[in-house]
């Protein structure tokens, strides 16, 4: 009759109920998920940085409107998600500080520089495109809190997209130049795109305990071959080729087969030696560091006010 | 340590080489903010809902944090602020007990009584 927590645990795993901040759950799931919603989090406000790279210099009035609401909702899915591993019972201060001291991880994508323009378009139909696939299956997480952060953050997203593939549409329309510096943009950010789904699956050689615990359902491989069909198909209407000289239809498997991703990069970015991983840390440790006078003066009015009320 | 916790996703970046030592993190640990829950009714006539949490130095600035954050795109018309460490919790361990007495009383529910099908408006 009485079960185990453990039992009890796996048996709401497996009837498709979520497990809650206050609910038993196992230390090794508490802290994967801790390290996953983590890095998620620190993917968002890093994330920022290459597209803020552009806000002043944006083309127009309207793409500079669009860019900086883009750059907003990063930060606001940055904040969704250090909310949702606060719940797990770690603190915001000691998170953050794992992403500022170089410990916690965001998505390599990032260590990569904005070049041009077209760079815009790219990241919000490529990269906001591949996060977003990931982001449509850890809506169905088995972590509430994690749940739902991303059913918000998937409301948001849809927008990332279609402006950016929207930006690359009105350059693929434009003078010859134009039309280059949109091929350009996809060239250079379609492999790190691929990488962002992670290993091949083939890589785990242990247990999948994040697939038995429905943190995650489906395979690296699976959600990385959704992607190549979906962006084979809208690289079309764009008159844009992707770079890769493998990649074909495949009737029999009704998918495109595509060629070997340079895992010896992802591997080398990952270890922190891409283009920009310095740079990116540097700049959120400024940030941080020159904001402190701002936590610590908002802190010491709200002390004052406290304190003048006690008074009253 | 979660050495049985091998395969990596997009989102679950490998630890591979961190740049990090732990005695560099302590410079970045400091006080913050302290933490308030969020509850936003998103439109007149209906109940304020939980919608998340965010650090905030007071309750006015809770407020304007929790428009920025959370209604960006019109989501709310009224916003609550509650200090987290002011909200009381049930024990979801002990729910089985707490919910207990009304396990047992279906007869608080209309489908309980058999009324012939005649009766209409009832
Ligand atoms: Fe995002």
């Amino acid at each position: 009759m009485a079960q185990n927590p453990e039992e009890l645990f796996l048996e709401k795993i497996e009837d498709e109920i979520k497990i809650e901040p206050r609910d038993w759950m196992p230390e090794a799931y508490r802290k994967t998920l801790i390290r996953q919603i983590s890095q998620h989090a620190h993917s968002e406000i890093i994330g920022m940085l290459p597209e803020g790279n552009w806000i002043t210099r944006a083309p127009t009035l309207k793409r500079k409107a669009i860019l900086l609401a883009k750059v907003q909702d990063e930060a606001g899915h940055g904040l969704y998600l250090y909310a949702a591993t606060e719940t797990l019972g770690v603190s915001r201060e000691s998170t953050v500080a794992d992403l500022l001291s170089g410990k916690a991880k965001y998505s390599s994508i990032f260590n990569y520089p904005t070049l041009t323009w077209a760079d815009m378009g790219a990241i919000g139909w490529l990269v906001d495109g591949a996060a977003i696939l990931n982001q449509v299956m850890l809506c169905r997480t088995s972590y509430g809190p994690y749940a739902r952060a991303n059913i918000r953050i998937c409301k948001e997203e849809s927008f990332h997209q279609r402006q950016g593939f929207e930006i690359l549409l009105t350059l693929s329309r434009g003078t010859e130049i134009q039309r280059a510096m949109c091929q350009d943009a996809i060239n250079r950010w379609w492999w790190p795109s691929l990488m962002m789904f992670g290993p091949k699956d083939s890589e785990s050689t242990h247990s999948d305990q994040s697939t038995k615990w429905k943190i995650k359902r489906q395979s690296n491989d699976e959600l990385r071959q959704r992607f190549v069909d979906m962006i084979a198909e809208q690289v079309k209407v764009l008159n844009m080729q992707l770079p890769d000289p493998d990649l074909k239809w495949n009737e029999e498997r009704r998918s495109y087969d595509f060629g070997e991703i340079n895992w010896e990069e992802f591997w080398n970015v990952v270890k922190g030696n891409g283009p920009c991983n310095k740079e990116r840390l540097e700049a959120r440790r400024k940030a941080h560091t020159d904001g402190a006078w701002v936590r610590d003066a908002a802190l010491a009015h709200a002390e004052k006010q406290k304190n003048k009320q006690r008074a009253a | 340590m979660l050495n049985h916790v091998n395969i990596f996703y997009y989102g679950d970046i490998p630890d591979a080489g961190g740049s990090a030592s732990e005695n560099n993190k302590n410079n970045f640990a400091e006080v913050n903010w302290p933490l308030w829950e969020v509850f936003i009714r998103s439109k007149q006539g209906l109940d304020h809902k939980h919608v998340g949490s965010l650090h905030a130095a007071d309750a006015a600035m809770a407020i304007e944090n929790a428009r920025d954050v959370y209604t960006r795109r019109m989501e709310g018309v009224s916003i609550w602020v509650v200090r987290s460490e002011d909200i009381h919790a049930s024990n979801p361990d002990e729910s089985g007990m707490l919910y207990e007495p009304a396990n047992d009383k279906v007869y608080r529910h209309p489908t309980f009584y058999n009324i012939p099908d005649s009766i209409t408006h009832m």
